[in-house]
């Protein structure tokens, strides 16, 4: 069934026209997304009628707030088929996850001499984290170069995975470009060359059909504001017995078992990476959220998003001075592209005058535009509420950008 | 909506297309580099001081068209001044295109400068603007860090 996103663009407050009728063309869903009315008032009745702190209170109200919590961790299980609600531990967002895994799997597993593989398309929350390990356990850092048209070497992956890495981590879908990357490949031959596989979702889960155990790495990780949901939450999905053998991440409140006065003994997973006082709101939009895209229906997600950036490079390539960079196939709701020689920021400053919103820059992955010889690339991304008229709006203000830097179109 | 011709000014097409002193200096005894980690502006600017005054400027680099013709249109203007004329300079720039849109820019006496003053009505774009000022301001004092719009000193 075809996805209706001008039905659906009406349960997003923020998307309603301007007074005058001007419509608002927000196509920097990668960057986040906009937020639906049933996750908002999701938010809203879970204060009015469910909060307390979670896990610790005796009483009715509090129970009612755990159950909220609790029962969120078993919807996002449930979204991306993980092993077990007990391996998703709930974080600030993707990039809370990655390095939640970095300094407690990676501080207790990597040592000196070890490598740690990563990929030129990957995210810097996906990179950084990883540099930081290597350098403090001295051990090497080994980036898998991507090809020409923007998919990961798979031949220089698997030279990569020759030096026995301890651990390989990639995007599943680039953030920069969208490609989409076959993760259950990758993951299958990480595995076997003995690597503890991590992925960084944040790009999929909104958008793609997720099932971890057909994946079959060892970390997923995604944020919940690029689905739809709010901001500050998001999880690391995990294999539990991992979870299990790991070091406490923070230290705190919720996370212990029993405390001495010179130590402390661990909560069960995954609580014992949860220490504070949890984002409870959080896990409850994200919940609503995820219920919201299962009624739309993932399939027809992807599938719509896909066609949208067919036909938004399409239209895009129709420009005499517009270049494409990325996969022609295999490429999620992503269109990444530069406008002749105008900045990205340039031609950003002009869309935003037609009330059309993408992003420039360079994606928080330099590595990968240095590889693409550009500093900075114009980012049109789509979602559930994009439909062709945001693509027209699109071609026409790059036609005004075009016109007022004298770019032939 | 804002007139986007008012960022836009022919001047600042012109400049950003065919940037002024876009090139090393000979003998240049101060330097900065500067940048703009959010959009990828990159400047390296070299000067020539000649008992306190600017003898000669180049600048290389890439960066938007704002960042381009700032940088352009700066080393014109400060092009022969005593470093405290520049530092003037820098400060009547800064207070332009920082200030209220809703106000007339005091651009008396900037000259071409003037052509910035549109920057003030958007302010994602101000950083651009400033940045190879920013940089001028680190080579004069001879300070040896990079320059960077999101430092703390900003």
């Amino acid at each position: 069934v075809p996805l209706d996103a001008a039905r659906l663009r009406r349960d997003f407050p923020l998307l309603h026209p301007a007074p005058d009728g001007t419509p608002l063309v927000y196509l920097d869903n990668a960057a986040t997304t906009q937020k639906p009315h049933v996750v908002l008032d999701a938010i809203q009745r879970y204060y009015e009628t469910s909060n307390a702190n979670v896990h610790r209170g005796a009483y009715d109200l509090a129970v009612r707030a755990t159950a909220a919590y609790e029962q969120a961790r078993r919807r996002v299980a449930a979204f991306v088929n993980a092993w077990t609600p007990e391996g998703v531990v709930f974080t600030r967002g993707t990039t809370e996850a990655i390095n939640l895994v970095a300094a407690s799997w990676g501080r207790a597993n990597v040592r000196a001499g070890d490598c740690v593989v990563v990929t030129a398309m990957d995210h810097h929350s996906n990179l950084v984290p990883w540099q930081l390990l290597c350098q403090e356990k001295g051990a090497a850092l080994r980036m898998v170069e991507v090809t020409p048209d923007g998919r990961i070497d798979l031949e220089d992956f698997d030279r990569a995975l020759a030096r026995g890495p301890r651990l390989v981590a990639f995007p599943h879908v680039s953030n920069a470009l969208g490609t989409i990357v076959p993760a259950a490949d990758l993951a299958r031959r990480a595995r076997s060359a003995g690597a503890v596989v991590v992925v960084d979702g944040a790009q999929s889960t909104p958008h793609l059909p997720v099932d971890l155990q057909a994946i079959d790495c060892d970390f997923y990780a995604f944020s919940g504001h690029k689905m739809l949901g709010p901001m500050g939450i998001g999880a690391l999905v995990a294999r539990p017995s991992l979870l299990e053998a790991m070091p406490p991440y923070q230290a705190g409140g919720e996370m212990i078992a029993r405390v001495w006065d010179d130590h402390a003994s661990w909560n069960q997973v995954p609580h014992k990476f949860e220490a504070g006082t949890p984002n409870v709101e959080g896990a409850v939009g994200l919940a609503a959220a995820l219920d919201y895209l299962e009624t739309v229906g993932r399939p027809a997600v992807a599938a719509h998003e896909t066609a949208l950036a067919r036909h938004a490079i399409a239209r895009l390539t129709e420009l005499e001075g517009v270049t494409v960079y990325g996969p022609v196939t295999d490429r999620a709701g992503v269109v990444s592209f530069s406008l002749a020689d105008v900045h990205p920021h340039d031609v950003a400053t002009v869309l935003d005058q037609e009330r059309v919103c993408v992003r420039a820059g360079h994606h928080c992955a330099q590595p990968l535009m240095r590889r693409l010889n550009v500093a900075a690339t114009v980012r049109a991304s789509f979602y559930v509420y994009n439909d062709a008229g945001d693509v027209d709006a699109l071609v026409g203000a790059l036609r005004k950008a075009a016109a007022l830097f004298g770019v032939p179109v | 909506m804002t007139d986007l011709t008012e960022l836009y000014q022919q001047v600042i097409i012109e400049h950003s297309r065919s940037p002024r002193n876009f090139r090393p200096v000979p003998d240049a005894n101060r330097s900065a580099e500067g940048a703009n980690p959010l959009c990828g502006d990159q400047i390296s600017l070299q000067v020539r001081l000649e008992a306190d005054r600017i003898a000669d400027i180049g600048f290389q680099g890439s960066g938007c068209a704002i960042s381009k013709a700032a940088a352009s249109l700066m080393t014109g203007a400060v092009l022969g001044k005593t470093t405290a004329e520049a530092e003037d300079l820098f400060r009547r720039v800064q207070a332009m295109v920082t200030g209220r849109a809703d106000v007339p820019a005091d651009t008396a006496g900037l000259g071409k400068l003037a052509a910035l003053a549109g920057v003030r009505a958007f302010p994602a774009r101000v950083k651009c603007a400033s940045l190879a000022w920013h940089t001028l301001h680190a080579a004069l004092h001879g300070s040896e860090r990079a320059v960077s719009t999101e430092s703390p000193s900003d």
